[in-house]
């Protein structure tokens, strides 16, 4: 990948992170460490990799996103609103009454979302019905899903990728954001799970491993996953809770946290230093 | 639309009907598509299955996420159509078709075999009495219980088509022939099987034989009984239920179901509505399933025309 690509997807990532932050900071709280952990793979899915048309969320031949950790809403609420899926200003209307904008994605409210997702493990199930439900019909596009790491506790997951290797779904890619952490702490004391290559690749996917807050290797990850055939993909995104904005990183409990003008100004004034230099 | 009830069962088997329905749905209307639960065996559809494995699809021994493959298929643009057994179809699985599904705007047919005493030898685990409550709450969902082999070939090729979640229990094997082959059964509209002028009996699946019978037997002791097909439970034909509640002024309701949360409450919800009137039901009194004959079972819960006469007579009595 060229350096100017590069820096360009790592710019689009901090700008992700800081409508995310514009969102939750606009009611106050919000599920902000799950939303900042994927905010480099939602920039290389919608900067890079993703066939879609923000001027036509419909399209059935589109690739398609599945959060199944729904609770990451706003930093995919963000990413469409820098797509033009929606009018940015959009994003201060989170959580409000009457909002397209909820706390879980839901695709009947938020143009540019793909599935309703929220109860964990559930979007798994759907992406899968999706996967196979494109080939049915001949379309020639991929599904990609994300699964949080802590979701993984939830046995549906299990049943669901048992079904898209058994049905040969290589126009899904499954994308674990294995953050090392869940609500009520790090995973490895509330519910460990182990090795997810060796669990993935046991379940019969095409399984990597790689840096999720490097856009490059993500990248390659997902260029690797074009060429479809008879199984499906997973990638194991080692990232890090909260990522990009070192308070929430070194806040043990960074499931939701509250978004104070305090914090919302350190914040963003972090991020944009860090945008300026990116594409200074 | 014929009635033909005269106490005989219909010589056709639920199980094949419901097999030979379903693949006729699905081989013609390529928007179509049909998961089962490592039951196809049951549900008749097995040989056919086989011959189309893409549009027939066994998601093994998973039903949670044979229901949200469903919902994601529904978002592909299809319109499926799954199966299992009845407590699989409702408690298992009750959160992804409800999420996955109802909340997410993903249409649905779900159908559920061996209702309730219908599933005898299988016992308590797999005997559900409570599907029809489960599925009453789950917002926009239609519910049926079906009376015979016509009304399962009718209301399964409407509900393909009709938005919402769909929940069809039906047993797989024999009923009594109700309906003339070919009839049409439209959703919502209650049926009346028997004019009457004393009682009038709301009934569905199993409990629609039952009834008949119990209304044979009272005409015979001078009560006159009016038996309705509710094979709708929701949306209930509330017009037809206040129409025969006013004209008789007493009400018994029939229902192979738990008697909190099925046909029963939903019957009251309409008298206490539109017309308050004495009323009682034969269903389950709370209870967990058991093994048995079906016989045995309608005999062990009350489920039998003998239980309808008991009934009938006390609200008759408790009327003004």
């Amino acid at each position: 990948m060229e350096l100017k690509e590069k820096k360009a997807l790592q710019a689009f990532a901090v700008k992700i992170r800081m409508a995310a932050l514009d969102a939750i900071h606009s009611i106050g709280s919000g599920h902000i460490g799950g939303a900042m952990s994927i905010a480099d793979v939602l920039a290389v899915l919608y900067g890079r990799e993703m066939n879609v048309n923000p001027a036509d969320p419909k399209w059935a031949d589109r690739d398609k996103l599945v959060v199944s950790k729904g609770h990451a809403g706003p930093s995919v609420y963000g990413t469409l609103a820098l797509k033009g899926y929606f009018p940015y200003e959009e994003l201060k209307t989170l959580n409000r009454g009457g909002t397209r904008l909820p706390s879980h994605c839901d695709r009947n409210k938020t143009p540019g979302i793909d599935v309703t997702t929220g109860s964990l493990g559930q979007g798994t199930s759907q992406a899968a019905g999706l996967a196979l439900g494109d080939k049915l019909k001949g379309r020639k596009n991929r599904v990609f899903l994300i699964v949080g790491d802590g979701e993984a506790n939830e046995g549906q997951c299990w049943e669901a990728f048992m079904f898209a290797s058994a049905k040969k779904l290589g126009n899904l890619v499954v994308l674990i954001d294995w953050n090392k952490r869940q609500l009520d702490g790090y995973s490895d004391e509330v519910l460990p799970m182990g090795d997810f290559v060796a669990k993935m690749e046991a379940f019969g996917f095409d399984t990597v491993k790689v840096d999720g807050s490097d856009v490059e290797a993500i990248a390659a990850a997902l260029e690797n996953t074009r060429k479809g055939g008879d199984k499906p993909y997973a990638i194991v995104l080692d990232t890090v809770k909260g990522h990009g904005i070192a308070d929430v990183e070194n806040t043990e409990m960074n499931h939701s946290m509250p978004v104070n003008d305090e914090r919302y100004a350190k914040w963003t004034a972090e991020l944009k230093a860090e945008l300026a230099e990116l594409e200074g | 639309m014929k009635i033909v009830y005269n106490g005989e069962m219909d010589p056709r088997l639920c199980k094949e009907v419901l097999g030979a329905t379903i693949a006729d749905i699905v081989d013609n209307d390529p928007d179509t598509i049909f998961l089962d639960a490592d039951l196809m065996s049951c549900s008749g559809t097995l040989k056919w299955a086989k011959k189309n494995p893409e549009r027939a699809i066994d998601c093994g021994i998973a039903e949670a996420n044979m229901a949200g493959v469903a919902a994601g298929l529904a978002v592909a643009g299809f319109k499926p159509i799954i199966h299992s057994f009845g407590p699989f179809a409702s408690r298992r699985c009750y959160d992804q078709i409800f999420l996955s599904g109802g909340y997410g705007k993903n249409d649905i047919t779900v159908i559920g075999t061996d209702p309730g005493v219908t599933a005898t030898m299988n016992g308590g685990t797999h005997m559900p009495f409570e599907d029809v409550a489960l599925y009453n709450v789950l917002p926009h969902s239609t519910v049926i219980d079906v009376s015979d082999p016509t009304c399962l070939i009718s209301v399964l090729k409407q509900c393909v088509n009709r938005p919402g979640i769909k929940y069809i229990r039906v047993g797989r094997k024999l009923l009594a022939r109700v309906y003339e082959d070919g009839s049409e059964l439209p959703i919502g509209k209650a049926v009346t099987l028997r004019e009457g002028t004393d009682a009038v009996v709301f009934a569905a699946g199993v409990m629609l034989h039952e009834a008949m019978q119990a209304a044979a037997s009272l005409e015979k002791q001078g009560i006159s009984v009016a038996v309705v097909d509710c094979f709708t439970i929701k949306p209930i034909d509330a017009d037809a239920v206040a129409a025969w509640a006013e004209k008789t002024g007493a009400v018994v309701v029939a229902e192979n179901a738990n008697r909190h949360g099925g046909l029963y409450d939903t019957v009251l919800e309409v008298l206490g509505e539109r017309c308050p009137v004495p009323a009682a039901c034969v269903a389950i009194e709370d209870e967990f399933g058991e093994v048995g004959t079906q016989s045995y079972l309608q005999e062990r819960f009350g489920l039998t025309a003998a239980h309808i006469e008991e009934q009938v007579k006390a609200v008759v009595a408790r009327k003004k």
